[in-house]
């Protein structure tokens, strides 16, 4: 995901003046960004954008709004999401891959990993999710699975499920299969990708 | 019957409740910020509180199909109590948000010095942000609280139809009627009003700028008491536009000033998950 594409997307806004101004008013008076951040939505809509696909235009514009800072990306993108409702919490976790920050905003994805906001948990499994260390990493996986976060959710699913990951699985699918309950389809098929995937047998299918 | 409950305190409930109301035909309520039960010992517990107001509390309740507003305000109580009053400057920011309708429970509890400045400050604080004002009038000495509600409104300079006195009866109701205000009524299981005393009010007074409400909270009340009203309404030869209007349309007018209520797909089925389920369409 790159500025640009998010910019191009947002061309058909209903007030583009709003979201140029803003643009240009944040990178001048980076300031300004706490309030034009959460008026975003209400002047630029909240639907889905048709491309880039899973990105709808709030975020989207948020996104651009934390690009369009001069310096301080890290500071402001932890403010932003410390101030933030829910929504705002969300675009920023989207927009922190496209920030020059490195793995300055990592505790911001712990804190949504911590929450039960699925919405939260998912965007913080975006790109930005390759700064998490491994256990963590796994762990913010198990917690899509247990609340019903698709797994499409996590980027680089396949690139970084490794064997640990697949016992952590196997031993929640034992779990749900001893309590008469089912394992999403997308977590049965990457513990069948991982070669964990035989599923233990109960009394109750004896 | 479609239920839009314009003060509830869905903080203090369970689960259970917001499936009964789901069930019952709420679609749609307004929490109003409040005390907890007890005393707030810094500015830093209301922040924990207004951000479960515009985060968790709305998540929670669309897991229900429940569309979640929110106000928020130093309530009258606590504005008596010096360590809260450093909320009135963390107020602004929330007032920005998309999820907050209005600037509320603001008023009287016991008609203090203190109570008088923070009532009139943050009534200017919602003509300056643009919002709509929730007034919450005192359990004690009632009418002269409602009196002197009326007249730091008409001071302020907020158009009375920009604010909802709460919490009348069928003595406060005469002094509100005709100021321009919204009129809100709290039914409750014992105290404060029932459903039929309700349909006599309306019978008396008018569908016109009235607003009914459960005010369910963490003490004995009942979520599910604007819909009995519903019904007390229709068994008395009320319209189902009447009930409507009521129940619905009244709420969506009075917070819709606020230009931020959001109704889109407020009957689409339950997201559970993001990115594409919680999506709120356009404006
Ligand atoms: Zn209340």
């Amino acid at each position: 995901m790159t500025p640009d594409r998010l910019r191009a997307a947002l061309r058909g806004v209903p007030d583009p003046q709003w979201l140029d101004a803003a643009l240009r008013r944040v990178a001048t008076e980076p300031k300004a960004i706490a309030r034009l951040f959460a008026t975003a939505a209400r002047r630029c809509g909240r639907g889905p954008l048709p491309d880039p696909p899973g990105w709808t235009v709030d975020e989207a514009a948020r996104a651009l709004l934390l690009t369009a800072l001069p310096a301080d990306h890290a500071a402001a993108a932890d403010s932003l999401y410390r101030h933030g409702d829910a929504a705002e919490k969300r675009a920023v976790l989207r927009a922190l891959p496209l920030l020059p920050i490195g793995a300055a905003c990592v505790p911001l994805l712990h804190d949504a990993i911590r929450t039960n906001d699925t919405r939260l948990i998912a965007a913080a499994l975006g790109p930005y999710s390759r700064h998490l260390e491994q256990p963590a990493w796994r762990q913010a996986v198990l917690k899509c699975v247990f609340t019903g976060v698709p797994l499409a959710a996590v980027d680089d699913l396949h690139g970084r499920a490794d064997g640990e990951l697949a016992a952590m699985l196997a031993a929640f699918a034992a779990e749900r299969h001893a309590a008469g309950r089912t394992m999403p389809a997308d977590a049965t098929d990457l513990l069948d990708r991982l070669g964990a995937g035989s599923h233990p047998t109960t009394a109750r299918e004896a | 019957m479609r239920i839009f409950d314009p003060h509830i305190h869905m903080t203090s409930r369970t689960t259970d409740d917001y499936e009964r109301m789901a069930a019952a035909g709420v679609r749609a309520v307004v929490e109003p910020a409040f005390w907890l039960g007890q005393p707030r010992t810094s500015a830093a517990s209301f922040v924990d509180y207004f951000d479960s107001l515009i985060g968790w509390e709305p998540f929670r309740a669309g897991q229900f199909g429940v569309r979640h507003h929110a106000t928020v305000a130093l309530n009258p109580k606590e504005a008596n109590d010096p360590r809260c009053h450093p909320v009135l400057d963390l107020l602004p920011r929330y007032l920005d948000k998309d999820g907050v309708v209005a600037i509320g429970e603001i008023g009287y509890d016991s008609m203090t010095r203190a109570e008088d400045a923070a009532f009139a400050g943050q009534l200017a604080l919602a003509v300056a942000h643009d919002l709509p004002a929730l007034v919450h009038t005192p359990h004690r000495d009632k009418a002269r609280g409602v009196e002197r509600t009326l007249a730091v409104v008409a001071e302020s300079g907020i158009e009375p139809g920009r604010v909802l006195v709460d919490h009348l009866n069928e003595v406060t109701v005469k002094l509100v009627r005709d100021t321009g205000c919204w009129l809100g009524f709290s039914i409750y299981p014992e105290t404060k009003m029932s459903p039929p005393r309700m349909v006599e009010l309306l019978k008396t007074y008018g569908t016109e700028r009235m607003l009914v409400n459960s005010a369910a909270d963490w003490g004995r009340s009942d979520p599910l008491l604007t819909r009995a009203t519903g019904e007390a309404m229709l068994l008395a030869g009320f319209t189902e536009d009447d009930v409507d209007r009521v129940l619905w349309r009244n709420p969506v007018e009075f917070y819709g000033q606020s230009g931020k209520l959001d109704l889109t797909d407020v009957d689409a089925p339950a997201p559970t998950f993001a990115g594409n389920s919680i999506l709120r369409g356009g404006e």
